[in-house]
């Protein structure tokens, strides 16, 4: 059925089952997740950790990776720039800065509230960031270009101000480090329900926007003149892939790569259209953030191994293979 | 026109930005509990009513009342409990819990930086004590039972975290105890050195690249303790640990060096007399360099009394070589 067949079966069906087989790999991850830990493997002595410690983390590990994948490839979609990740405008910046300020100020003073403000703050932050990246974007026209630049300077003035907030409060360096290096080692159920809410909102509104990304492919110009609302569509998009990265960020810290590596994994290895790739980043980023999250338990005894630091350590290699089997087949 | 435009742009955007830092600051602010001491709420959980329905030593708490299989994640804190007698309880510290020697014969890889909370459940406590609530939620979801000391700002606050640990532990008298003597031995230490009438300045370094701390900080407070007068206080109003530079630290011209950086960074009397342009500083001149423990120095438990010992001596050296 394969070798003759194979390039003549119909994409839609030869897509379908690549999407059956990464959810199969989805589950198989699940699986893994919950059974891999320091407190050894699923038991009835155990099982009170395994579902509330370890499952939690496996579920928001979905979340964020789903999440961040999704993010990227709409922003590389909407911004038509393979280089492009999910903190293009700023949001990273911003919720360090929120994050930042936190620690800085409020840590001590916050012990005994019954809601943490560092997950508040740095969603705040990262929203802020993007939003007012936009404003000045759009203040000098509005093009893909001007509000990469706005981003840019955004991010550097975030960076600015939390670099001197923590030169001035050196006590809290090493929490602050830690926050960005990305962390799942502290979810609970309570952060999966917390941030679901908007992650669904932010994939359901990219998902409906997935063809347009399509159209936009071709460059702005072409793309109105075929008819798509240029601006609008790409409002929309950033708006909503910002309102998922700041949810996800809020809970997760800073994982990097994550965002770049996972639509550019499912191009190279899938379909190069929008309409597949933000459904597959979805699940090839659930799976891969949830394999990288079971090292960073088990490899140090009695020490959490930041995600953010697995994700680049495992990503990076893992791309480069992709990338050189790719050249050699094309 | 555009030139309007453009500036009213970047205003927006830098009053944004104003605000985007300001916005949880205030949020944060406004509905600030006043504290900042360890919560007593959690300190001592269903064990605060139990302690003195004993009355005498004759007969001890049931031993179930107390935790018995305590986890410690601060290296203060640790060295609380085996002050108090509640060592045995212990079952396992953190990577830092360096003393008393007996805290390393527990098991000690725990992370209270990168805590990792499946690998402090798989150890069954009854009660974890650490200095940031970051994993709180999740250990409490468990039944564990949770304590948090953050770092002391003031000598009251150390003295209360002893105590509430004593509580928690089912060691009060022994906490009261170690109070009254920690109090004791710092009046005595205090009152055995006299500053002369010119006073004394002095310089408290936190590592080689020149970070200091203030009056502010709890370790100033050790110093204040004695009238010392600290060269980084008019470096940088507001901050509590500014970085100095070496031509400030040359011209402040302290009498007395303190070098909390001897462990982390092998620093010395030598070296910091090495140092290009400190030849001509009081201190290095008249040999008053004091290497401290960067651990007493940093801690907020019963070695403070080293601590401060520590300066009385200098204190009174200082005055004899002049």
């Amino acid at each position: 059925m394969s070798g003759r067949l194979s390039g003549r079966l119909r994409p839609r069906t030869r897509h379908g089952w690549w999407l059956a087989a990464a959810l199969a790999l989805l589950v198989g991850a699940v699986v893994l997740g919950a059974m891999v830990g320091p407190a050894g493997t699923i038991s009835s002595a155990n099982w009170s950790i395994i579902w509330k410690i370890r499952l939690p983390r496996v579920a928001l590990a979905a979340i964020v990776g789903s999440m961040l994948s999704l993010a990227g490839a709409s922003y590389q979609g909407v911004f038509r720039n393979p280089l492009v990740d999910p903190f293009l405008l700023g949001a990273a910046a911003g919720a360090g800065l929120g994050a930042t300020l936190v620690f800085a100020y409020f840590r001590t003073t916050t012990v005994d509230w019954p809601i943490d403000p560092l997950p508040l703050a740095a969603f705040v932050g990262a929203l802020v960031a993007v939003l007012v990246t936009y404003a000045v974007g759009a203040s000098f026209g509005g093009s893909s270009l001007t509000l990469v630049l706005a981003g840019v300077a955004v991010a550097a003035l975030c960076t600015a101000v939390q670099q001197m907030v923590l030169l001035r409060n050196a006590d809290v360096i090493d929490e602050v480090y830690s926050w960005i290096s990305g962390r799942l080692s502290t979810a609970t159920w309570a952060d999966v329900r917390l941030v679901a809410p908007y992650v669904v909102v932010s994939s359901v509104i990219l998902l409906m926007h997935r063809r347009q990304l399509d159209v936009l492919r071709v460059g702005d110009e072409e793309a109105a003149s075929l008819g798509a609302e240029v601006k609008r569509v790409r409002l929309v998009v950033v708006i909503a892939a910002t309102l998922g990265t700041a949810a996800v960020v809020s809970v997760s810290g800073l994982i990097g790569f994550v965002g770049i590596m996972v639509p550019h994994l499912v191009r190279l290895m899938f379909s190069a259209s929008y309409r597949w790739v933000l459904p597959m980043s979805i699940v090839v980023g659930a799976t891969f953030l949830i394999l990288a999250d079971v090292p960073g338990r088990v490899l140090e005894h009695g020490r959490e191994t930041p995600i953010g630091v697995v994700t680049a350590f495992l990503g990076a290699p893992m791309f480069i293979v992709v990338l050189r089997s790719k050249r050699r087949f094309t | 026109m555009k030139r309007f435009t453009s500036l009213a742009a970047l205003a927006a955007f830098l009053l944004t930005a104003a605000a985007c830092g300001d916005d949880s600051k205030e949020s944060a602010g406004t509905t600030a509990p006043d504290t900042t001491t360890a919560p007593d709420t959690t300190a001592a959980p269903d064990t605060t009513t139990a302690p003195d329905t004993s009355p005498a030593a004759t007969e001890p708490a049931p031993e179930d009342e107390f935790p018995q299989a305590i986890v410690s994640l601060s290296p203060t804190a640790t060295e609380v409990l085996f002050a108090i007698g509640a060592g045995d309880q212990v079952i396992a510290v953190d990577e830092f819990s360096n003393y008393p020697a007996e805290a390393l014969d527990k098991p000690h890889d725990l992370s209270g930086f990168e805590p990792n909370v499946e690998a402090i459940a798989a150890l069954d406590p009854d009660l974890v004590i650490m200095q940031d609530p970051m994993i709180r939620p999740q250990l409490e979801d468990l039944g564990i039972a949770v304590w948090i000391g953050p770092a002391a700002a003031t000598f009251d606050d150390m003295y209360s975290q002893i105590e509430q640990l004593g509580a928690a532990t089912g060691h009060i008298a022994e906490a009261a105890e170690l109070v009254g003597q920690m109090q004791t031995d710092i009046e005595a230490a205090v009152a055995a050195a006299t500053l002369p009438p010119e006073g004394l300045t002095y310089y408290h370094e936190l590592d080689p690249t020149l970070f200091s701390l203030t009056s502010e900080t709890f370790a100033g407070a050790v110093y204040g303790l004695f009238g010392l007068t600290n060269i980084a206080d008019t470096a940088e109003p507001g901050n509590p640990y500014p970085q100095l530079n070496a031509e400030y630290v040359a011209i402040a011209n302290p009498d007395l060096i303190f070098l909390a950086d001897t462990k982390c960074c092998e620093e010395s009397p030598e070296t910091v007399a090495a140092r290009p342009g400190w030849d001509g500083i009081a201190a290095v001149q008249s040999g008053a360099i004091v290497a401290i423990d960067d651990d007493i120095a940093s801690r907020w438990g019963p070695r403070i009394v080293d601590f401060i010992n520590a300066v009385s001596a200098a204190i009174q050296a200082v005055q004899v070589s002049a």
